[in-house]
């Protein structure tokens, strides 16, 4: 879960970066995502890679899931969490939401097979045209929430998961995590609210 | 002070259980929760019903023996308290409190508030332990250990198998225990000849009994009473790794 997640949080951060390009007009975004599909084989080899992680990391979380499910056996009349966060019991839907909203977003914004008008190439007008439809940048938004919940809670684990702790640099890690998170969120959700408010269009 | 307690009532292993409701009424603040459960089943058994069966022993929270969820929480409000160390006066007068024994599939309920703990004891017997050939025992001072790492171990030591953790965790973990375990063995000499076959054994254990596995909520460490930190359980994912890749 921790490698895949990793390889997960590397893309997102490369992402963001790739798409606040379109604070920067249609030709540098434009230009960006042209390049993307000059490097050939190398851009595929790295789809097939994200999949991979993505298909892996979802099918370690059910296998995962399916066991501790089963492990309270019969349930607690009452139970009172005490420390875990709302960011940690809900993995188990922000997950899944992610896995939906990738394989939405790629029909979206690659293939343009759920786009009102996609034109191959034009990223920017895709995007302008995507986001101007309220109810899309508010599914895009929430799904940005979601992300941001999963990796708050994620980005942490991930550390625990590889035994990376220790009491000097413990509050350092959680610092990371919460930066990262922020910093990833509010650049991706970034774009949908610069079409609505008219400053990428 | 006057309580209701809404308790876990359950005849033997095989029958379905049901939560009941008591009255208790001469509860004095200064009693800790078994004495108050023992003054109710003294009226109980004076009236001619089964009284709560519930696991004690030393009543002075080292054993590890009591343990049961006071209104959702493992070993209820105080942090670090056993069950058996907890006073009425944490409780305000007229309250309700809901009483019920660990849940896990691991733990089958015996008898009412009592649970069967030993898959604990089979994932010590996997490997929570140094094997050494007896004599006479060696002057203790002349194996070195540094201080921080002795009192780092000792921290480890501390747990004492109550099962606190896994009843509060969402995922029926034993993680922490098994974690605080295998830290306390790996970071003493004595723990260094068997250390990489300690926690893949110890870790199969565990899994084999039906706990759940770690999500890293914390609520295993909010809940112990000995205050055993989740940094054991880095440390045994650790130990985890090099035990499989050497």
């Amino acid at each position: 879960m921790a490698l895949t997640g990793l390889i997960g949080v590397g893309y997102v951060i490369g992402h963001m970066l790739g798409n606040l390009q379109a604070f920067r007009g249609p030709s540098k975004l434009n230009a960006y995502a042209s390049f993307l599909r000059s490097t050939g084989v190398l851009l595929w080899a790295v789809r097939v890679m994200l999949l991979g992680a993505v298909l892996l990391h979802s099918l370690a979380a059910y296998q995962l899931a399916r066991l501790s499910l089963k492990g309270r056996g019969v349930g607690y009349y009452r139970w009172q969490p005490v420390a875990s966060t709302y960011a940690s019991r809900t993995m188990r839907w922000t997950g899944p939401t992610l896995g939906l909203f990738i394989l939405f977003h790629v029909l979206h914004l690659t293939t343009g097979t759920v786009h009102p008008d996609f034109q191959q190439g034009n990223v920017y007008a895709n995007v302008v045209t995507a986001f101007r439809v309220w109810y899309v940048s508010a599914f895009y938004i929430i799904a940005m929430l979601a992300l941001g919940l999963h990796l708050y809670h994620g980005v942490w684990s991930m550390f625990q998961s590889l035994g990376i702790n220790h009491p000097q640099y413990n509050r350092l890690i959680r610092g990371v995590a919460i930066f990262f998170t922020v910093i990833v969120v509010s650049g991706f959700i970034a774009i949908p609210v610069g079409v609505i408010i008219g400053i990428v269009s | 002070m006057k309580l209701t307690l809404n308790v876990w009532r359950q005849k033997n292993a095989e029958a379905k259980g049901r939560m009941v409701r008591y009255q208790a009424d001469d509860v004095t603040p200064d009693m800790s929760f078994l004495e108050m459960l023992d003054v109710l089943n003294l009226r109980l058994t004076m009236e001619g019903e089964e009284p709560i069966a519930f696991d004690s022993d030393c009543r002075e929270g080292i054993c590890g023996a009591c343990g049961m969820m006071i209104n959702g929480v493992a070993h209820g409000p105080r942090r670090a308290t056993t069950t058996c160390q907890l006073q009425m006066r944490h409780f305000k007068d007229g309250e309700t409190l809901d009483v019920e024994p660990w849940r896990s599939r691991a733990f089958p309920v015996i008898k009412d508030l009592v649970v069967d703990r030993s898959s604990l004891d089979r994932i010590i017997e996997a490997g929570g332990y140094i094997s050494v050939s007896t004599g006479a025992a060696t002057d203790a001072n002349a194996l070195l250990v540094a201080k921080p790492k002795a009192d780092l171990a000792m921290d480890a030591a501390a747990c004492i198998g109550c099962g606190a953790c896994v009843a509060a965790c969402p995922n029926a973990s034993a993680s922490l225990f098994t974690g605080a375990k295998v830290s306390h063995l790996a970071l003493l000499p004595q723990g260094q000849p068997e250390r990489g076959q300690r926690v893949t054994k110890m870790v199969a254990a565990m899994d084999r009994e039906g706990f759940g596995n770690c999500t890293m909520h914390r609520e295993c460490e909010a809940v112990c009473p000995k205050e055993i930190s989740v940094s054991f359980i880095a440390r045994m994912n650790r130990e985890y790794l090099c035990g499989s890749l050497t």
